[in-house]
């Protein structure tokens, strides 16, 4: 029943472009999770009140419908700003630019509070001490603070990696040709649903699989530092 | 950008209609999900390892492919065997609205098994001990003891799954059923106003998610009165 009547490559193509999005939404979620973590942290109040709204909204609404906002309701603003430089004409995301922008905000939101719980479990005592010895805010961040809250979010982290990872099959939708959409096109010819949507899960399990022990390697990395527990 | 209220008023009729059977599907596969994994999650803390591996292969395809996999191999794919077409349960399996159905509840029930195995797993064994002392049956066991103990200890992680499973529904506008979402795209292909009717609908789902986290804590206050620390008044 894997006779994929040579769409094979085709699968192969779609299941790049799922890994392509994947880690352009990976990049983007880290970043937007340390920076909506730094937020929810600070003790300005219009500060905090940003990154909570991000993290309210964000968690509460569905993947595809965030994939569906930023697809269809970006290009009306687009073109509309574009229209403030002169430029006259229709612009609209890529899908695959949407794509990574609907996963890393989405990613970003649950990075937030992986983020904040780590950042929170590094002693008072360590930033006061970097302070002492007259680092910056920044350095203290980037030397004492990050190196440390790594340890304790990559677990977190590997998780919604893996939902992440799940959800670049909504992209689909907006006909980017990763996995998903590749089977469906594979599946108009063939007219054979089954085969190719049952090759397209066995695809993300092994993918999955991949992450998983990706992530054990990830964490003896993070934790190189600390002294080794009997597991 | 002009900002058109009255079309959000206008179809706010239809967004609720959608929100209906957005509340119909979780409601449901959330209730048969739940049911059927209690079962699975006795079988994931079985000492034989067959028995323990029977639910781990179905709960690891569930929770290792896309929800969005699952639906369409179920309702696109499923057709192309003819022992299916030919089969009793075929006008229900033709039909998006059961497969969604199945489809949400399977995905459901997979992980709420792993979230009651690893609640079942955190029963202090001390209280399971102390159970067999007094010569309880192994279902008087697990009626009086462990099953009691391991919703107190899931609940927080079962509220989770519930709000993915809402967020997840939006997926049943992928095989033509008019949810929240599939509502919303219909209206949109009509106005062409999509900014305008996506806001409405990510308000409702807020709204949504809102009212069931103020439940779901009332709910778990109630459960777990016995351990709140009594403060004098």
């Amino acid at each position: 029943m894997f006779d994929l009547q040579g769409f094979g490559d085709q699968l192969a193509l779609g299941a790049w472009m799922t890994l392509k999005v994947a880690m352009g939404g990976l990049l983007l979620g880290l970043l937007l999770g340390i920076a909506g973590a730094l937020l929810k942290l600070s003790r300005r109040r219009a500060l905090y009140a940003i990154g909570a709204t991000y993290t309210t909204v964000i968690r509460g609404l569905p993947e595809l419908l965030v994939v569906l906002i930023i697809y269809f309701g970006s290009a009306g603003a687009l073109t509309q700003i574009a229209g403030w430089f002169g430029y006259d004409e229709y612009v609209e995301l890529s899908p695959l630019a949407a794509g990574i922008i609907a996963l890393g905000v989405s990613f970003g939101a649950y990075a937030t509070e992986v983020f904040r719980g780590a950042i929170q479990a590094i002693p008072r005592g360590q930033i006061e001490a970097a302070r002492a010895c007259g680092m910056s805010g920044a350095q203290t961040f980037t030397r004492i603070v990050l190196p440390q809250a790594w340890r304790i979010a990559i677990p977190g982290l590997g998780n919604l990696f893996q939902v992440l990872l799940k959800d670049t099959s909504l992209i689909s939708v907006v006909g980017l040709e990763e996995i998903m959409r590749k089977s469906q096109i594979a599946i108009s010819n063939t007219k054979e649903p089954f085969t190719f949507y049952f090759t397209a899960a066995l695809i993300y399990l092994s993918i999955t699989i991949i992450v998983m022990v990706g992530q054990r390697y990830a964490e003896r990395w993070a934790g190189r530092g600390m002294e080794r527990r009997a597991e | 950008m002009n900002w058109n209220w009255s079309v959000i008023f206008d179809n706010l009729p239809q967004l609720l209609e959608g929100s209906l059977l957005t509340l119909e599907l979780v409601f449901a596969s959330v209730l048969v999900g739940g049911i059927c994994s209690i079962p699975l999650a006795i079988m994931r803390t079985s000492d034989n390892w067959l028995v323990r591996g029977m639910p781990l292969a179905y709960t690891f395809f569930f929770r290792g492919t896309p929800l969005l996999v699952q639906l369409f191999l179920f309702y696109y794919g499923l057709a192309q065997f003819e022992a299916v077409r030919e089969s009793i349960l075929w006008p229900y399996l033709r039909e998006a609205y059961w497969c969604a159905l199945i489809v949400f509840t399977l995905n459901t029930c997979a992980y709420t098994t792993e979230i009651l195995r690893g609640a079942i797993q955190a029963v202090p064994q001390g209280e399971i001990e102390a159970g067999k002392a007094i010569g309880m049956s192994r279902f008087n066991l697990y009626r009086r003891i462990i099953m009691p103990l391991a919703y107190r200890i899931g609940l927080p992680a079962y509220s989770n799954e519930i709000i993915l499973m809402l967020k997840g529904s939006a997926l049943a506008s992928t095989i033509t059923l008019l949810d929240l979402t599939g509502m919303a795209r219909t209206v949109i292909a009509r106005t062409y106003m999509p900014i305008e009717i996506f806001f409405a609908a990510g308000c409702i789902y807020l709204l949504l998610t809102f009212i069931f986290v103020q439940c779901y804590r009332l709910f778990e206050q109630r459960l777990l009165r016995h351990q709140r620390i009594s403060r004098p008044a």
